[in-house]
């Protein structure tokens, strides 16, 4: 381990968070995509009432900040749940895990993203490609399936890459409800070092290591997926 | 106490959810004032063309958009005691305050995203207009004031819509720095009643007002400062993107 990184014996505390923080990111990017494509479909439905389930989705949870509905879930469902429960008779108590919790929120967030995000690609795609699969005698879901989703994937791909880049740095929000990722572990060492500049310093560092990485990664797979496209 | 809404706590809070409403309203307000006064030179100074000019802003906004803002407020307001320049300096009674750590720690962070929104719109300004400007005589600094400017400003309007939109919501970050915010007051009003779908929800439904409202207006101000051109801009409100 680098010196600077090691603050006192408390350095691998940091890394151990930068490792829960990758994992929460990619779980809650799989519900987000698997949301998003969803929340696509239904707002592009030809039923009025899936149009309006998926739009009021991506409408609502894009104007409320995610520290709410993360404090929302966790402390709100937490009383639910004992709530619930205590029906049955009796004294419960819940404690919600913080793991899946913070991996529900963000995915449920950042699926309203990238539900527009689909939704952009999916219009994208010619209607005529469509028509064609359709008069060969594709049924709705092979259509799907070999027409318009492998598209949509290529043309969702920058705002897709922009979407991890987000959810990434927002996962330090789960902080809040006591997951002990990057951000809460720099909160924690911050007193028993004496250091908190240095500490917040090392775990942005840790941050910043890990969105540049994504930036060279997202920036090959634009280069990617727009390969054997002329650009203009 | 739990089963249906509780209504009558949502309207007994009103009050002290209003004075939220105003210290959230108020951070936006002078965050977006501060980013806007940093990031219009330092926009113009990225959008250089000399390397030694535009690399050092060009750190400053990797730094700053590859980190949380949670970081970057922690940073400021726990980080700076760590030096005792800082609290020995006359400034301390300052950057002690929940208040203005974050002022500072969101100032800078959308500056960074404002100046990378204001060079990328110097950068598609048509050159052609540009040398229209200067085949007409006119001195760099009049072409940046009456060329680049209006033409930068028509580009970037959606683009910066949407990071008002950000700061809005992302001004939730103070109740973790002890600001009485909207966020703040919430939390302070559930820890003492146990409640937290009604203070919760019931923030959750002034930021998606605000959202809109934000959003409704400055398409407004769009379709209006544009009405004179072909292909202008309609008031129509699509929901806010990411950054």
């Amino acid at each position: 381990m680098p010196s600077f990184l090691d603050l006192k014996g408390y350095g691998h505390l940091l890394i151990d968070g930068a490792m829960i923080t990758l994992s929460v990111g990619v779980a809650a990017m799989a519900v987000a995509l698997s949301l998003g494509i969803m929340g696509a479909l239904a707002r592009l439905s030809s039923h009025a009432a899936l149009r309006g389930l998926g739009t009021t989705y991506a409408t609502v949870i894009r104007g409320i900040p995610e520290l709410v509905l993360m404090l929302l879930v966790y402390y709100g469902g937490t009383v639910l749940l004992q709530w619930l429960l205590s029906l049955g008779g009796g004294d419960v108590r819940v404690d919600l895990n913080a793991f899946l919790a913070g991996t529900l929120v963000l995915g449920f967030v950042y699926g309203a993203y990238a539900t527009e995000i689909f939704r952009g690609a999916f219009l994208a795609i010619p209607k005529g490609q469509v028509e064609a699969a359709h008069a060969y005698g594709m049924t709705n879901g092979q259509v799907f399936f070999r027409i318009k989703l492998p598209q949509a994937w290529r043309l969702a791909i920058p705002g897709l890459g922009n979407l991890w880049l987000t959810l990434l740095k927002a996962t330090s929000i789960t902080s809040v409800i006591g997951l002990t990722e990057l951000a809460r572990q720099a909160d924690l060492i911050k007193a028993p070092t004496k250091m908190p500049f240095t500490v917040f310093f090392a775990a942005s560092l840790l941050y910043l290591a890990m969105t540049a990485i994504s930036d060279l990664v997202r920036i090959r797979a634009e280069r990617w997926a727009s390969s054997g496209f002329r650009r203009s | 106490m739990l089963g249906p809404f509780d209504l009558a706590l949502v309207w007994s809070s009103l009050p002290e959810l209003a004075s939220g409403l105003v210290v959230t309203l108020q951070l936006t307000l002078l965050t977006i004032l501060g980013g806007i006064v940093l990031s219009v030179p330092l926009g113009v100074l990225r959008s250089a063309p000399s390397k030694w000019v535009s690399g050092p802003i060009w750190a400053y906004t990797y730094f700053f958009r590859g980190t949380p803002m949670l970081i970057q407020l922690f940073l400021i307001y726990y980080g700076l005691a760590q030096f005792k320049a800082v609290r020995g300096s006359g400034l301390w009674f300052i950057l002690r305050e929940g208040y203005w750590c974050c002022l500072i720690a969101f100032t800078l962070n959308t500056a960074a995203y404002t100046i990378e929104i204001i060079a990328g719109a110097l950068r598609n300004v048509p050159l052609a207009d540009i040398e229209a400007a200067r085949a007409m005589g006119m001195s760099p600094f009049a072409i940046l004031r009456r060329i680049k400017f209006p033409i930068a400003l028509r580009i970037l309007f959606p683009a910066y819509t949407n990071e008002v939109v950000f700061i809005l919501q992302s001004t939730s970050l103070a109740s973790l720095v002890t600001v009485m915010d909207l966020t703040g007051v919430a939390r302070v009003i559930i820890a003492r009643t146990f409640s937290p779908y009604e203070l919760f929800i019931t923030i959750g439904l002034v930021y998606l007002a605000l959202t809109y409202l934000t959003l409704w207006g400055f398409r407004r101000v769009e379709a209006h400062l544009y009405r004179h051109l072909r292909g202008r801009p309609v008031a129509v409100v699509e929901g806010p993107a990411l950054r």
